[in-house]
């Protein structure tokens, strides 16, 4: 089977247009504000990688794009419009897939059943198509530049970690989708295997799809995405495109939310000094001050990162990689 | 992941550099393939047929008569009903679940058949009908018991198991059987020979031109349709080979159906002749051919699979996993409806113990060695059909190996050892195969 190019749409890195943006967006579970005036945007042609620390909103932000939840309040705007989405359905019917971390494959089907399942061509008196779906398969394999996997029947109990993830990631973007959405894709395997998984999501961008990488790996998120956007307790601590900012900043961000003037001002109640440890100590005690901030205060960051993300220019990140780990 | 080759753990670029050839497989491919499949725990019906030949040659070794005409034509009447018994189970067992009370449902729909036709004087069709309507009503009530209330299918089929023993008991009464009339029931009663009416011989012929030609020409369709789709296919000697095999033990077992197998040759019987193929094995290829159909190309038989490979999975592709569940115990006793007729129809009556003891043991014993496994995602329509003639050869033969008292107590015996051998067989190629490492 040659090589296809299938949509190869020009990449249009961080140009134009976010083609899934979203505003203000607000979601609680009873008393507990998970996501407070939430920001985010993803572009086609790029890999944004969502970052943070545990309980920072990853997953509800998540699982907000892909309709498993319904957001409270906020724009969510799909290719500039604004759109409704309540069910994982909707979500799947704009273009958005998500790849979860536990894949969801059937072991016990081979590489097309499981790229087709629930969703299996029929041929006349209501047989499977397998002819049509193998060829499909094999086409958005080889389309992906994937030749690792050696036939299309093998089942997929017999594929190493890695593989499965690539069928997963394969399996989403058949639907001819416009945003992948991967929880934390490399998290179980091997070095050798991560490089793969990594050059395919850099492919998948390259396609023009709009990649959204989910990730607790420092060096993932350095290697291959172009944005990244911070989460902190909840709210977005930054948007800066990666070439502006340091491993060291990307870290303090996480953990406390700003680094330098990116990211949430910190307020006035003590260890607004810029140490990411200190805020780390504070959130540990229960203070967690980024919570009592205002949403101006927000906005007013944001702002300040994007400024700030146009005018820094620093890469040092060979430098001071693993310190982060 | 053992058995992955080392080549698999080098970085993509490398491995960009030698693409597979996709579009044409090798006798050598192939072989290899079966040969890593097999490896891999994906074993199919091979024990099973292995087995099959061990055993025909042991009993025929150790008493010659095990293999006469008469005792050949009588191992196909005593597997129909465990075949057609352990074929619902491959749906339940598909799924990972059990199905305890398939045995005494195949009673109950039994002996209603035979209380409204002797009783009710019912026409036979009906009766039967009635029979099959019926296995499907109580697979649905088991289903939605363990579907929707969530109740463990182990518990819920054990509670049925017991109250359906209770209803056949009920049914039959007094008498303790019910003996199917020759005039009324005669269609059912022919089904596994009775009176010897038998298939004549020249359909016998036939049947087996149909059924090998049918398979030759599908295998055929598929190969030119894989082909010209640019899809690797079934080397041609593979496929040819297989249609060999089938249409030559075909032919023998046809042949060897149409010998006159009477025994009695005195001056009362001289002239009796009991030659052709019983007609239930008419049953057994199209319940085979449809429900393999339904399996492995419809998109219901992928969702069964689907389903018992990863519910969640499934749940999320939007497959409506419950009404899977609910379905295939649905199929379950429905098919030991089926069963239960033809069990009628070998014993020309109903007992009040009808499909209790170990009737159920023997069907699930039947679907494991032929290769299902127990817990959910592997087996075929054929694993019952291989694990069934298994399973009657160790009964037939068994039975006249052990003469005296202790007779039935060690055909259970064996029977409950092969069946424990078989589920540590399915154990240890999942073991095999890596699905216990998650």
């Amino acid at each position: 089977m040659t090589e296809t190019t299938t949509s190869a749409t020009p990449r249009t890195a961080g140009s134009g247009e976010p083609i899934l943006k979203l505003r203000a967006i607000n979601k609680s579970f009873g008393p507990v504000h998970v996501l407070q005036d939430v920001d985010f945007e993803a572009h086609a042609g790029e890999v944004t990688a969502l970052v943070g620390d545990n309980g920072a909103g990853k997953s509800t932000l998540v699982k907000c794009i892909g309709g498993t939840y319904s957001i409270d309040g906020g724009d969510y705007l799909f290719e500039g419009a604004p759109v409704k989405v309540h069910d994982p359905r909707d979500a799947a019917s704009l273009g958005i897939e998500i790849v979860y971390q536990d894949l969801a494959l059937c072991e016990n089907l081979d590489i097309v059943g499981n790229m087709f399942l629930g969703r299996e061509r029929v041929s006349g008196w209501r047989t499977l198509d397998e002819n049509t779906m193998e060829r499909m398969a094999g086409e958005t394999l080889s389309g992906l530049s994937v030749r690792t996997v050696k036939s299309l029947r093998q089942q997929v109990s017999s594929l190493s970690g890695g593989q499965r993830q690539t069928v997963a990631i394969a399996k989403s973007v058949l639907w001819n989708s416009k945003v992948v959405i991967l929880d934390e894709p490399t998290a179980a395997l091997g070095v050798a295997q991560t490089a793969q998984v990594l050059d395919l999501v850099r492919r998948l961008a390259d396609r023009g799809l709009a990649v959204i990488l989910i990730s607790h790996n420092m060096r993932d998120v350095l290697e291959v995405a172009d944005r990244i956007v911070a989460l902190y307790l909840g709210k977005t601590a930054a948007q800066v495109q990666r070439a502006d900012v340091t491993q060291t900043q990307i870290v303090e961000l996480i953990t406390a939310g700003h680094s330098g003037n990116i990211g949430l001002l910190p307020t006035a109640n003590g260890n607004g000094n810029g140490n990411g440890n200190a805020a780390q100590v504070a959130e540990v005690l229960g203070i967690a001050d980024g919570i009592a901030d205002e949403p101006a205060a927000v906005a007013d960051a944001a702002a300040d990162a994007e400024a700030a993300a146009g005018t820094e220019e620093t890469d040092g990140t060979d430098g001071v990689q693993g310190a982060a780990e | 992941m053992s058995t992955q080759p080392a080549t698999e753990n080098k970085p993509g670029p490398v491995q960009d550099a030698a693409p597979p050839a996709r579009t044409a497989t090798t006798l050598l491919g192939y072989g290899r393939e079966r040969v890593e499949r097999a490896r891999g725990g994906e074993m199919g019906s091979l024990p099973a047929v292995a087995g099959l030949i061990v055993l025909v040659v042991f009993f025929w070794i150790v008493q010659p008569g095990f293999l006469s005409l008469y005792n050949i034509a009588n191992l196909v009447t005593q597997a129909a009903p465990i075949i057609i018994l352990a074929m619902g189970l491959v749906f339940v067992l598909l799924l990972g679940e059990i199905d305890l009370s398939a045995g005494t449902a195949s009673g109950v729909c039994a002996a209603l058949m035979a209380v409204m036709i002797v009783r009710h004087n019912m026409a036979w069709y009906f009766a039967v009908l009635l029979a099959v309507i019926t296995g499907a009503v109580l697979g649905f009530v088991i289903g939605w018991l363990r579907a929707k209330a969530r109740i463990p299918s182990f518990v819920v089929t054990l509670a049925a198991f017991l109250s359906f023993q209770g209803i056949v008991l009920m049914q039959v009464g007094k008498a303790g059987s019910i003996s199917l009339p020759d005039q009324a029931a005669k269609p059912i009663i022919t089904l596994e020979g009775y009176n010897n009416n038998l298939m004549p011989l020249w359909l016998g012929w036939v049947m087996l031109a149909v059924v090998a030609g049918g398979y030759a020409l599908v295998k055929l369709r598929i190969a030119v349709s894989r082909r010209s789709a640019g899809l690797e296919s079934e080397p041609t000697l593979v496929t040819v080979a297989k249609t060999a095999a089938m249409v030559i033990l075909g032919a023998i077992f046809v042949y060897i159906l149409g010998e006159n197998r009477a025994i009695q040759q005195n001056a009362f019987f001289n002239n009796l002749k009991i030659e052709g193929i019983p007609w239930v094995v008419l049953l057994l290829i199209v319940l085979t051919v449809g429900l393999t159909f339904l399996l492995s190309r419809t998109r219901y038989g992928r969702h069964v699979y689907a389903v018992g490979g990863n519910d969640e999975a499934s749940r999320r592709a939007g497959i409506r996993v419950d009404r899977i569940r609910i379905s295939v115990f649905v199929l379950c006793s429905l098919l030991a409806a089926v069963a239960g007729v033809v069990q009628a129809s070998q014993l020309e009556s109903v007992a009040s113990n009808f499909g209790a003891g170990n009737t159920l043991l023997l069907a699930v014993g039947a679907a494991v060695i032929g290769g299902t496994s127990l817990f959910g995602g592997r087996g075929r329509i054929m694993d019952a059909v291989w694990g069934g003639l298994v399973v009657a050869v160790i009964q037939n033969g068994m039975g006249d190996l052990i003469k005296g008292a202790n007779s039935q107590a060690w055909q259970w015996i064996v029977t409950g050892l092969v069946l424990l051998l078989a589920a540590g067989f399915d154990a240890a190629s999942r073991r095999v195969g890596g699905a216990d490492s998650r």
